[in-house]
């Protein structure tokens, strides 16, 4: 006998009224702890994806359609920008490092970008099998597209155009998967990535190549063109310089990643802080509903807790079995809860894998969640604040007298 | 042993208890007598340390009442005084076993199945040892209830009308109990009762003729 079992003894004997209130606090603590893995593992994906890239140069539109498409792969592109004025900017002294990304074609809804071999370096590629493309046609293929398509080493395959599943296949030339990427965690694990000049060779004019591995020398420059180039300053003053260059100087419009993403997650914002709040409600509603049963049970109680007196218990005794159900209420919702919103995020993350989006897992600790359990926990200490208080004022004798 | 001296007690403002001196041996049997609302259960209460008198001098066990802090009476209490209230308030949420080492934790005593289990089998209760009180026979739940009180082998052992609702058969084994229990820890017992039926079995008579207005 302690507290502790006494106090269980007690959530035992109310067994509906302790089952809905664990109910109501697991409910809060699991959408609170949902958003927060969710909204955390989201903001590092977009954050280790955005790494190093301090500007995208795209076709004129909507920046943040700019940074969606050729970052994220999430977004269809504005348009296409032409090769001589891409290289031009490549060639600026502000830019340290130019990436350049041709899209537009996909396979099995997962898209294929036509770059250099720095795109891989630059995410720190490690390859499971295979090596890097060397000839035009050659691609490696992400961790996950491996997995869902079942693409092996030296298979060939069509793209279709367009980066949905519906668009017409190129018949004409089949890709070779030359190397299949382990997974990073990256935007990688779910591209086909090749040369820039395989994805031209798709979309060129067939009868006037002949040689399709020396196509880059074969187009005419007006007809080589880039989606979108991905760039790493020189030194931080190609911050306030580089961008206004290129939207006054081109045809092309330059976005911040790090910018458009502060905004989308403004946007998203408003509607984490709506759930969260919402969460706040329902643990605030869990504190009230433990807070009229700890108060209600008293009542029945009164008995209990003056017979308790007579065996010996001091009054602090009596409001700390009070304070202790509280808190044993609030810790095994606030547990349950965190299980609950784990599970719920792995969920989650499923969905969003059979959507090919973003992945988020439920096997992760966020830091943040001893907050929440403690909230919890608070919650329950104060719910149970007021009944421990007139536990503590029990009136032996009077009690005993009237029964 | 236990005594009373000058004892008074006033609730809202009126005299509901006085008593001049009354004066127990260490082992010795009492029956408190008195018609309702002459005092018994708040004497009883006194005695028991559960309530303090407005005026006069209680010891029980060698010990002044009157000068322990409150939380010193409350373990003083849990370890020296037993009580058998009239209405039993077992612990229903807790089974037999757990209401008798709750005696023990409150008291502030070591928790000692070996000697729950012992009080149990000298009241023949051995095999409810896991029944929840609501699942006792009234005859199971008042043993149980003067187990609760023994368990911590008090100097002093209070009964507040254990007789009253029970047939005469009944009424016997009950009395038979309390004594034989308090013999068993050499605890003065206290029986506040005004059933006629148990005077002669027990020598030692307290009356309480109530407070003349």
């Amino acid at each position: 006998m302690n507290l502790a079992t006494i106090s269980f003894a007690y959530l035992k004997a109310r067994r509906l009224s302790t089952l809905l209130n664990i109910l109501l606090l697991a409910l809060g603590v699991a959408t609170i702890v949902l958003l927060l893995l969710a909204t955390t593992q989201l903001d590092q994906r977009m954050r280790r994806d955005a790494q190093g890239i301090d500007l995208v140069i795209g076709a004129k539109g909507s920046p943040m359609q700019v940074i969606l498409s050729s970052i994220y792969h999430l977004d269809v592109p504005t348009g296409n920008i032409p090769y001589k004025q891409a290289l031009e900017i490549s060639k600026h002294r502000m830019v340290k490092k130019a990436m350049p990304l041709a899209l537009g074609d996909s396979y099995k809804g997962a898209r294929i970008v036509g770059t250099t071999h720095d795109y891989l370096t630059h995410y720190d590629a490690k390859f499971a099998s295979g090596k890097r493309w060397e000839k035009v046609l050659e691609v490696v293929i992400g961790a996950e597209v491996a997995a869902r398509t079942g693409l092996k080493l030296g298979d060939k395959f069509h793209g279709s155009h367009g980066l949905g599943d519906a668009g017409d296949a190129h018949e004409a030339h089949p890709y070779v998967v030359a190397g299949i990427l382990a997974r990073g965690g990256t935007v990688l694990d779910r591209l086909v990535i090749c040369s820039v000049e395989s994805v031209w060779a798709m979309h060129a004019d067939h009868h006037e190549i002949k040689d399709i591995n020396d196509i880059a020398n074969q187009m005419k420059e007006e007809e080589k063109e880039y989606t979108a180039l991905l760039i790493q300053y020189a030194s931080p003053i190609a911050a306030a310089m580089l961008p206004r260059y290129v939207n006054n100087n081109s045809a092309m419009q330059a976005a911040s990643p790090a910018y458009e993403t502060a905004r989308l997650f403004s946007i998203i914002g408003v509607g984490v802080d709506v759930l969260r709040g919402f969460a706040l409600v329902l643990v605030f509603s869990a504190g009230l509903s433990v807070f009229i049963a700890l108060y209600n049970a008293l009542n029945e109680r009164r008995y209990d807790l003056a017979v308790m007196r007579t065996l010996g218990a001091r009054p602090r005794t009596l409001m700390l079995l009070l304070l202790f159900e509280g808190l044993l209420l609030a810790l095994i919702g606030g547990v349950l809860g965190i299980a609950l919103g784990h599970g719920l995020a792995e969920l989650l993350g499923h969905a969003l894998k059979a959507a090919q989006q973003v992945s988020v897992t439920g096997w992760i600790w966020v830091q943040t969640e001893w907050w929440v359990l403690a909230l919890a926990a608070g919650v329950g200490v104060l719910a149970a604040l007021i009944p421990a208080w007139r536990a503590y004022r029990t009136d032996i004798a009077g009690t005993l007298a009237r029964g | 042993m236990f005594s009373v001296r000058q004892l008074a007690h006033a609730y809202d403002g009126k005299d509901v208890l006085r008593v001049d001196a009354w004066q127990a041996e260490q082992g010795a049997q009492w029956l408190m007598l008195g018609p309702s609302g002459s005092g018994k259960t708040t004497l009883l209460h006194v005695l028991a340390g559960i309530l303090r008198p407005s005026a006069g001098q209680v010891t029980v066990a060698d010990q002044d009442m009157m000068a322990l802090s409150p939380s010193a009476l409350d373990r003083f209490r849990g370890k020296h005084i037993g009580i058998v209230l009239q209405r039993l308030h077992l612990i229903d949420s807790l089974t037999v076993l757990n209401n008798l080492l709750l005696a023990q934790y409150l008291a502030g005593e070591a928790q000692d199945a070996a000697r729950v289990c012992e009080v149990l089998a000298s009241l023949d209760l051995d095999d409810k040892a896991h029944a929840h009180p609501h699942e006792l026979s009234h005859g199971q739940a008042q043993r149980v209830a003067v187990a609760r009180a023994v368990v911590n082998k008090p100097k002093l052992l209070l009964a507040d009308e254990p007789t009253s609702n029970l047939d005469d058969a009944r009424c016997v084994q009950v009395l038979d109990l309390l004594l034989a229990q308090a013999r068993a820890c050499g605890a003065t017992l206290v029986i506040a009762t005004h059933d006629q039926r148990i005077k002669s079995r027990v020598p030692n008579h307290y009356e309480l003729t109530g407070v003349a207005a």
